[in-house]
Formats: structure tokens, sequence, C-alpha cells
């Protein structure tokens, strides 16, 4: 990997003053949060921007609000969402998906924004530059064959966020701002399944704020599939936000990660579910559902069919997690951790 | 003094260079930070086989800051660690064979300049047929990736036989024939090579180097700089862990040497970790078939091996790798009757070689899983079937080997009762397995590399008024803590403490020449050495000390730093005062010590690689937790029972056969060094699938089971004090027992390695269809095997040589420094 190219760095200390430098050389400027996705992608020079617009100085990105639901600014880190004990009482799913991205190092550095954000990833895309020389480059950057699926009309990268599927199952907003003002975006809707156009947001624009509805009577659950007990981006993931009445479901939404190029809901398990009491058969029918639509590509690691396949387990997981089962052993299992040790 | 009550020797101790360590004091090569120093980087080739046209390097050494512009015009001559195959040069010259073959150089006032420069360097390649698996080595002979082989682009086939195979194999009462295959993966050092080179104050070049082998390096930069050997010092640097990945003389240090040469300046050099994976020189990928005939009792009549390693783009250790694949089959259980055939092909990709068990981890996966398939068709429980068929000590094999202590019962034994095997194999829940394996492995190659009758390892000690001893010796500190089993030797027969002792080590100028860190050789052989020179020097101080105070030699005891009169324990004088009476009687005190390993009974050519002082043996048992549905796999617990002979220092020897399991669970479930190539009619490319330490898996200490290790310890006469080596055995036995606990646990049999859910998932189908309950290869290709050698084994009076080898005429030239022939004999 070559060392960081050079770059123009600005420290602005309000988000007004950050949206200005951003709306003054579009296409130029990148937000730098953590740092922990892009400085790493600048060094493989998959990202160039000749300036980077800091936000750590911007003590406005930093509240947590609970109350009525939740408020989290962007520059949150996530092991300060993880430490709050309200976030994980109101919303166990955010919480057990922001305790499963990568490891405490980077978990200290990486923000809620920059997680939301997170480039897709490629296994032919995050190379160094001599690699994807080595490659002829690919359609995301330099190149333009999707290698992935050489008559792919449009980049087939995997989006790789855990925190994304879920704050979508949770029906959460984020707040977007530019010079030119602000408007807030359902989370379903800030993401496209085009792994480089993978975000609405425009270039000018930076994610202030995500702010999830209460959550009074509801349930969540996150699942994730990696190789390891840490370290790796998701393979395949299963949010899942559901309300019960007794043992009955009113309201449920079932998000996968990682199985396309933006977090995937799956209307037909929702409509399988709904009014239904969450009895195995239930489960297993809405597990199917959402296997259909998971289009894992052989981007990642492990073999697409298994991926593919392991998306009705994790659907299971995140269900019966939802149930109410005790799920410790199976999740130890899985996640190589109970992620208890992680609070 | 083997057989004395020992007080250093054998304790729980902490390692003398840990709290360096700890306290970040350690100095790593690329910590060496030198005034006026340059800094180096290299251009690596972006496609996997072609010629170089044209190099235009002009731009680049006008940008500003770059000192010096290399390519392979200023490298001539060719180098390689084997004498068979000095294949490299330090940067290409007509062609580039592998992507990371490095192409140029370019020196600069920093790192960032050197990076810009390489940017402006224009490479013309014309591209040429890429080899991307050995099936395409043996399908297409040209174009040749090397002018040299053993026919188009295979490196290297034997073929070897010990008595009459096929008529014991037809003569048996059951035939197993098996295939397997073994990825290759890599040896994943924590630090990335690094190197600095420097023209000292009287003109000399000086090379600091993350090297497991400054000794084979020092060789490598005479021969390729043209430089006399003397007039070169190299200092191995305290390695961030080397598992045989820093065993090779390497590109990026001829160059930086070539460099300080030319411009009497420093330069450094320090790899990334994209680099590290194509220097590479790890697990060879291994495709083998096994034909093993059993009686109806379990006993073993004969054993048919073929291997074929994808050797990737140049020959490294890749002889040697290839005659080990088939060496040590036999020093573990009784083979009456074996024939070994084994081939490596050159590929385009980063070159393979020495990975911790240096090519007979492979080997050794096929046969501990044949073994658990034979048990269990007889009927007959795995453990007892090994029990059974252990060699017995003292016996030479029917590959002239000779096996001497033998503690593979005792640590089946430990295992099995450790692990309840008894009550739990094959009677746990659906799901849940316990899994047995063996293994053995060299405590040192019996011959050197560059044959000769020189000692493997030297060591020399410095005695003086201040009491304490300085220990030289070239071996190399990998983190292994051969610093520690120095210091430890020389300490216990002197009767002073460790600390007493001040261990300078690999460095060419200060030390005496050991071999180097590989083939688990340092402890028995630098172990020896040390013991020599200490005991010579204990000799020189009784005398002395003996005549002052006027009691009989005998009876001098060197204890507590002190040396007195075992009769009257207050006569006597300490250790200091014991050292000034000896050099007030005889002058300046300076002993030495040395060690050349037994010769091998083995004359056949391919002999030389096998043979060992002693052999390691382990036995470990795993147990799995495999989700019937998912295939997802969990290791709970590790047994592993070590025979280690004796153990010098118990704290680094358990952390030894831990990290083999921890390393074995990654090649086991995980790890693998694979590589993409792009569909054929779009592209030539062939690129590493993921050279990164994020995408390729090794296990994190969330991945870790918990692990029981026993040490079996019964002291071997060859060894120092009675030890074996441990650093590598204990890595074995765990591959194949995870594919045996697989096969307990869920009834399917994964016949390679990784291990992964979706080859389990993919058997659990093929069993549900009615097809075997199996994942693995199919078949082993048709190879064009040489004559085989035939060699009578000892019990049917053989002599070690082989009936119809020709006759070679003898070669040794009159200097034993010079080159004749290899070790490993081609």
């Amino acid at each position: 990997m070559m060392r960081l190219p050079s770059f123009r760095y600005v420290a602005p200390r309000t988000v007004e003053e950050a949206a200005k430098w951003m709306s003054g050389s579009p296409g130029e400027a990148m937000v730098l949060a953590g740092g922990t996705d892009l400085l790493p992608n600048m060094k493989r020079r998959q990202q160039t921007p000749s300036m980077l617009v800091a936000l750590r100085h911007v003590d406005a990105l930093r509240a947590l609000r609970v109350g009525g639901g939740l408020s989290a600014g962007a520059g949150i880190t996530l092991t300060e969402l993880v430490r709050d004990a309200r976030v994980r009482a109101m919303c166990p799913g955010l919480w057990q998906a922001a305790a499963q991205v990568a490891t405490p190092q980077l978990r200290n550095m990486a923000t809620l924004g920059g997680n939301l954000c997170l480039d897709t990833r490629c296994t032919y895309y995050d190379q160094t530059h001599e690699w994807r020389k080595a490659i002829g480059f690919c359609m995301k950057r330099d190149g333009e064959t999707c290698w992935v699926a050489t008559s792919s009309p449009k980049c087939l990268a995997v989006s790789s966020t855990d925190t994304a599927p879920m704050l979508q199952a949770l029906g959460a907003t984020v707040r977007l701002v530019s010079a030119a003002g602000e408007r807030s975006v359902a989370v379903g809707d800030l993401y496209r399944n085009d792994g480089m156009e993978y975000l609405t947001r425009r270039a000018d624009e930076i994610l202030v704020d995500v702010r999830i509805p209460d959550q009074e009577g509801r349930r969540s659950a996150y699942w994730k599939l990696r190789r390891r007990g840490s370290f790796d981006f998701p393979v395949a993931s299963a949010a899942v936000s559901a309300r019960l009445e007794g043992d009955t479901v009113a309201d449920v939404s079932i998000v996968l990660g990682a199985v396309a190029s933006r977090p995937l809901a799956s209307d037909k398990a929702r409509r399988l579910l709904v009014g239904q009491r969450l009895t195995g058969e239930a489960i297993a029918a809405a597990a199917d559902a959402a296997y259909e639509i998971a289009k894992p590509m052989d981007n990642t690691d492990f073999e697409l069919v298994w991926r593919k396949r392991m998306v009705k387990t994790l659907v299971t997981c995140a269900l019966r997690d939802v149930r109410g089962d005790d799920v410790g052993e199976l999740r130890q299992r899985l996640a190589r951790q109970t992620l208890q040790m992680i609070a | 003094m083997s057989d004395r009550q020992t007080r250093i020797i054998g304790q729980a101790r902490r390692r003398v260079d840990g709290r360096a360590k700890v306290t970040g004091q350690t100095r790593f090569a690329d910590d060496i930070v030198l005034p006026r120093m340059l800094h180096c980087r290299l251009l690596r080739s972006t496609v996997p086989h072609a010629r170089i046209v044209r190099i235009d390097v002009s731009r680049a050494e006008a940008h500003p800051g770059v000192h010096l512009v290399l390519t392979g015009d200023s490298f001539p001559i060719s180098y390689g660690v084997l004498p068979v195959s000095h294949d490299e040069h330090a940067l290409c010259r007509d062609k580039v064979r592998f992507v990371g073959d490095p192409v140029a150089a370019v020196v600069a006032r920093d790192e960032a300049t050197a990076a810009e420069a390489l940017a402006l360097i224009d490479v013309e390649y014309e591209p040429l047929r890429t080899y991307a698996s050995p099936e395409d080595s043996l399908s297409f002979p040209e174009p040749r990736i090397h002018e040299y082989g053993d026919d188009g682009n295979i490196h290297k086939v034997v073929s070897l036989q010990f008595g009459d195979v096929d008529r014991a194999i037809a003569g048996a009462d059951h035939v197993f024939d098996d295939v397997f295959f073994f990825e290759g993966n890599t040896h994943l050092p924590l630090e990335q090579h690094a190197s600095v080179a420097a023209i000292d104050a009287d003109g000399k070049l000086v090379v600091w180097s993350s090297t497991q082998t400054p000794h084979y390096l020092h060789r490598s930069l005479a021969k390729a700089l043209e430089t006399p050997a003397a007039h070169i010092r190299v200092i191995a640097t305290p390695n961030g862990g080397g598992f045989g990945g820093k065993s090779d003389p390497f590109n990026h240090e001829l160059v930086v040497a070539k460099a300080a040469q030319m411009l009497d300046r420093p330069v450094k050099i320090c790899l990334n970790r994209e680099e590290v994976f194509y220097c590479h020189r790890g697990r060879h990928p291994v495709l083998m078939r096994y034909r093993t005939g059993v009686t109806k009792d379990g006993q073993i009549t004969g054993m048919d091996l073929q291997t074929l390693l994808d050797g990737g783009a140049y020959g490294s250790y890749g002889v040697a790798s290839t005659f080990y694949t088939g060496a040590l089959q036999t020093v573990t259980y009784q083979i009456p009757t074996y024939r070994f055939r084994g081939c490596r092909v050159f590929t385009n990709k980063p070159p393979c070689g020495p990975k911790r068990g240096h090519g007979t981890p492979q080997s050794r996966f096929g046969q501990e899983v044949q073994l658990d398939k034979i048990a269990e068709r007889l009927g007959v429980d795995p453990a007892d079937l090994r029990l059974k068929i252990v060699a017995p000590p003292d016996t030479l094999t029917a590959n002239f080997l000779q096996v001497r202590t033998i503690g593979l019962a005792r640590c089946i034994q430990t295992v099995v009762e450790r692990s309840g095997w008894r009550e739990r194999f094959r009677k746990l829940p659906r799901g849940r397995g316990l899994g047995l394996a063996c293994s053995s492995y060299l405590s040192g190659a019996g011959l050197p590399i560059n044959w000769n009758d020189l000692p493997h390892s030297g060591v020399q000690l410095k005695l003086d008024r201040s009491g304490g001893v300085t220990a030289f010796c070239g071996a190399t500190e990998i983190g292994q803590g051969s610093d520690d089993v120095l210091v430890a030797c020389v300490a216990e027969v002197l009767g002073i403490e460790p600390v007493d002792v001040r261990a300078v080590t690999g460095d060419t100028d200060l030390t005496p020449v050991d071999l180097g860190s590989y083939s688990s050789r340092v402890t028995l052989m630098m172990g020896n050495a040390a013991i020599q020179a200490a005991e010579r020097a204990r000799d020189l101080i009784a005398q002395a000390v003996a005549s002052k105070l006027g009691i009989p030699v005998e009876r001098l005891v060197f204890a507590e730093r002190r040396v007195f009169d075992s009769e009257d324990p207050g006569r006597g004088v300490t250790f200091q005062e014991a050292v000034c009476i000896a050099e007030a009687r005889v002058g300046t005190i300076g002993t030495t010590g040395s060690y050349t390993p037994p010769k091998s009974p083995a004359r056949f050519k391919g002999g030389g690689v096998g043979p060992s002082p002693t052999y390691s043996y382990t036995a470990a048992v795993v147990e799995v937790d495999v989700d019937p549905e998912s295939g997802w796999i969990t290791v709970p617990r590790v047994w592993i029972a070590h025979d280690i002979g004796r153990a010098l220092n118990p704290t680094l020897v358990r952390g030894q056969v831990e990290g083999s399991v921890y390393m074995g669970l990654g090649e086991a479930l995980m790890e693998e060094q694979v590589f993409r190539r792009l569909p054929p009619r779009l592209s030539n490319a062939l690129v590493h699938k993921f050279p990164s330490i994020l995408e390729y898996k090794s296990p994190t200490t969330l991945d870790m089971p918990e692990i029981v290790t026993d040490l079996i310890e019964d002291p071997d006469p060859a060894g120092p004090f009675g030890a074996k080596e441990v650093g590598q055995g204990p890595l074995l036995p765990i591959m194949p027992a995870v594919a045996n606990a697989v096969y307990d646990a869920i009834g399917v049999r994964v016949d390679e390695v990784p291990i992964t859910p979706d080859k389990i998932v993919r058997a659990l189908q093929a069993q549900k269809a009615g097809k075997p309950a199996r994942f693995g290869p199919a078949d082993f290709p048709p190879v064009p095997w040489p004559e085989t050698l035939h060699v009578t084994p000892p019990w049917e009076g053989g002599d070690g040589r082989a009936s119809n080898e020709p006759v070679r005429r003898p070669k040794r030239k009159a200097d034993a420094g010079v080159e004749a022939t290899a070790g490993v004999r081609s």
C-alpha cells in the first residue's frame, strides 16, 4: 500500500462552515470523520480527493439525545454508541450492529455517519493501485469492466455497513445539510442498488444526524455473518425490527445487509409475518422469502452459494432473537463471542 | 552433564529478551535509522508472465530527490538459496514470472519520492502464456517459465522405491486409495521484511536485515554482488516472526546492498504487506494420492505416494520441499515398503518455499486422514490402530531414516486420556466430534544446504574479570527464543544465572556460523555447540581453581555463581574470582564449541532430505462442533501432547506448541494463498486474490479454542540436555485432526484444507444425493515420472544405496568451504 497522497485539510467548527467548504469545490472535497474507511482507500488511490473537510471539531455532530426516540449526531463514534446504556436498552439491534463493526480500536475512531456512508466493497476494488493496474482496473475506479460479472452494465460492489440495514429496519431518517439547505431522508432512501452511485446523498451534502422514531413496544435484532469473531466486514447480515402484540406480529421490518449494493428490505417476508404468530413455521417462511432477494456475488469472503444459503440462518436467528428466545449459545457460535464483553 | 540435576534447564523462566520486547526496546530492522540514509522502493511486475521488451528509467532518474534507479542490468549474476536452483536475479533481466516480480528499484531521499519515481518508469512487456495451475504447467511445456528444470515447466520430478511395494500392496487384505489436496498458505509474520545496507568506516558492506538465515544471505550477497565474503557483514536483526518466510535471500536485500555500494550512503527498504505476500515462499499447494495396503489387523504392508506441488515462479527451497512431501511418512509408523513420487511445477505465482513444517504438513494431512479411514473400515479405534503400528525406537526406516527416541505412544495415550476419547469418540451427538492425528518432525536437517564437512553451528565464549560471559553464535532470534536457549545452556554449565550471560547472535562479523533458524535445528545444534564451549570453559576454570585451592578437580561444583568443593561447600570462590584465577593462570579466556550432525545412512540420490539427529513426535485430539444445516465449524478445545525430549524452558516450549495450534487451525479452517485468473478471453491477468492482512483470513484471539498442552519428556541422547525440537512438529497434527473430527461430528469427509462450511454443506448434499459423503479432489493427473530408484530396505540387507543409481563421479573439492554439490542433490 502506498502512503497517503497529498491533499488540503480543513477543520471547520460548525456544520455551516463545513457545508461551505463542501460546496466550494464540488467533487474535489470529501468529508473526513473517523477516517477508518476513507484513509486506507486514499492510500490505495481508490479515492483521491484534493481536499478533506474534517468533522472532528464540529461539536454539533457529537450530540446524543434519547427520549421519544433517539437522535444521534453523525460524529458519534461507534464506541460511544455501544457504551451508551440507553441506546442498548432502546434499540438492541443497533447496539448489536455497532458492537460488531470491525475491532475495538477501529470503533474508537469510526463514526456512525461514516459507517452509514461506508464505501461499497469488492475484492476487485479494495486493492492497491498496483494490484488494480494488474487487472486493468475495474468499473468503479479507473477502468471499464466489472470483473465480478464481466457483462454487468453496473458495478456490483457490496454494501458492507452493519448499521445501515438496522437503521433502515428501525425506520430511521438522516439529515443531510449542504450550503443550499437541508433535507431529511429515510435511511431506506439513502441508498441505491449501484456499487458506484450507492448513496443518494449529493457530493456536497454532509450527513449530520440520524433520528430513530420512538421504539416503545418494538424489539430489534442484528445478526452478522463473517469469517472471524472480529475485524471482518459482513458477508451477509439480517436486521429485524418488530412490534409484537402478545406473540403476534403487529409490524415487522426485515432488512438484509451485504448481499447487494444496498441494504435490501424483504417486503414479502414482512407480508408473510404481519398478523401471524412467530412460530417456527412462520419464521422459516419469512427466512425463505428473504433468501429469494439476496444476490451475493463472488466479491467478498466466502463462497457465494453458501452465503446466500446463510441468509436463511441469519433471518431465522434474528427473528428468534426478537421473539425472545435464548440465543446466547447460537450467537457465541456464529459470532465467536456473545457481544456482552463489548459493553 | 545431562544426567546431573539442573538448576536453570527445565525451569519455566521469563525469556532473556522478554523485557526488551515488551518495553519496545528491541530494534527491528525498520527501527534502524542512520545519518544520510536514503530510501528504496521496488517497481514490481503487473503482468504474470512476459518478456521485458524495454525499460525506460530516464523520467524517474530526472525526478527531483532521486539518487539512483536500478534495473536488472545492474545484476548480471543469479542467486538462490539452493545451489541447484540459482534462478533468481535481484531485479528481472529478460522476463517477469509473476505479478509482483521486481523489475526496477528507485533510491531517493524519502519513501514518498521513491514511490513517485516508480510511476515514472516505463516498462514494455510482451505477454507470454499464463500458467495458473499445475495442470497448465503439465499440459504446456512451452514457453518455459525457466530455462532449466527436469522438463518443460516441470521443475523437479523424483521417484524412489524402498522394497517391493507393488507386491506388498497386492498382498494386502485391504487397499486404500485416496486423493487429497492441501491449499497453499503463507507465513503472515507481523513484521514486514526490512533491510538497511551501509558502507562502514573501513569501506565494507554492512547489511541489517530481518532474515532467518544471515549465513545464506551472506553467501548470496558475495556471489551476486561479486564482493569478497570477508568484506560483507550481515546482521540479522530480531525477526518479528519468520515461520520460514525470511529464510531465502531476497531481492530487496541485494538491491539495497548494491545501492549502498554504488552511492556510499545507507539505503533502507521496508516492504509493505502486499509485497510480503509476493515474497511468499510459503506452503506449497499439494495434490497427493496415497495408495496404502493394510492387513485385516491393521498393519501397513506398503505405501505408494504421489505428490504434485505448485511451486510458483522460482525454485526457492522447492527441490527440498518436493522431497519433504515424501520423507517423514516412515518415522511415525512401521511401513515395510514404500514408494514416493513427487513433482514440482513452475507457475506464474509468487514462489512457494518453506513454511513451518516444510513440505511435510501437506502429506501428513493425507496420511493421517487416510489412517482414520482405515481404522473406520477395519472397525478399530484410530488411537489403537496407531498405537499398534508406532515405529519402535532405535530403528532404521525403509528409507534409511534413523529413529532414536520416540515418545509417540505416550503422546497418543496422553491426549486420549485427557480428551475423554474412550468415552466420547463416535459417541457424541450429531454435530459434535473428536478427531485424532499424529506427526513427527526433524530436530534439524542432518545435511547442510551447501554440502560440506563444516560444522552446522558454532559458539564462542568470552569470559573476563567482570565475571560476565558473552556467548557468540550465528543463530538468529526470530521470536522462537533461541537467544534464551543459548544463554540458558551456557549458564547451566557454568553455574551462573542467565542474566550473567550476554548473547551476541546473528552477526557474520562477530559470531561463528550457524546455518540459520530453519528446519528446527537451532536448539539442538546451537545448544550442543554451546554446551561444548561452556564445558571447555568450565574445565579451564576448574583446573585453575582446583590447583589454587588444592582440591581434586573432580570435586569442584559450579553452581549459584560459585565454584566450590562438593565435599565442603563452604570452601570455594565466587565465579568471578574463579575466572580471574583462571585468567591469571592461562591468559585470556575464550572457548569454542561446534556441532555437526551424525552422518546419515541414506546414500541414495535424494537421501539428503529427511535425515535428522533425532525426531520430535506429537499427537493431538481436536474437538469440533459442526452445525448440520450451515456447516459452520467451531473448535472448542484442543488437547496436544508433544515429545520434546526435554523442555529447556517450558514457557517457551508451551508457547511454541500453542502457537502451532493457532497456526494449524488457521491452515485447517481458513488460510489460503489463492489467485484470481481473469477470463482468458479478456485478460492475461493472474493476481493474488487478496494480498492484504484483512482479507487473507487468519484466526483472531476470539477464534482460538482452549488448548490443553502436555509435554512428554524422555531425554534424547542426541539433544542438548536431551531436548528435541518444538517449533514445527506440533503444527502438523492439527489439520488432519480437524478433518477427522469433522467426520466424527457429521459423517462427511472433507479431503482437503481449508475445511470451510461451504465444503461441508457440499459434502452433506452429495451424501443426500446418494453420492460419496465427501468433498475433495477427484483424481491425480498423469505425471511423466522418471525411472524409479530402487533402494533395498535395511531389513532386506540394503546398504542405503540405490541398486540402479548411476555411479556419481566424486566432485568434492579440496576446500571444504567451496560448494561442491548440494545437500539436496538433483
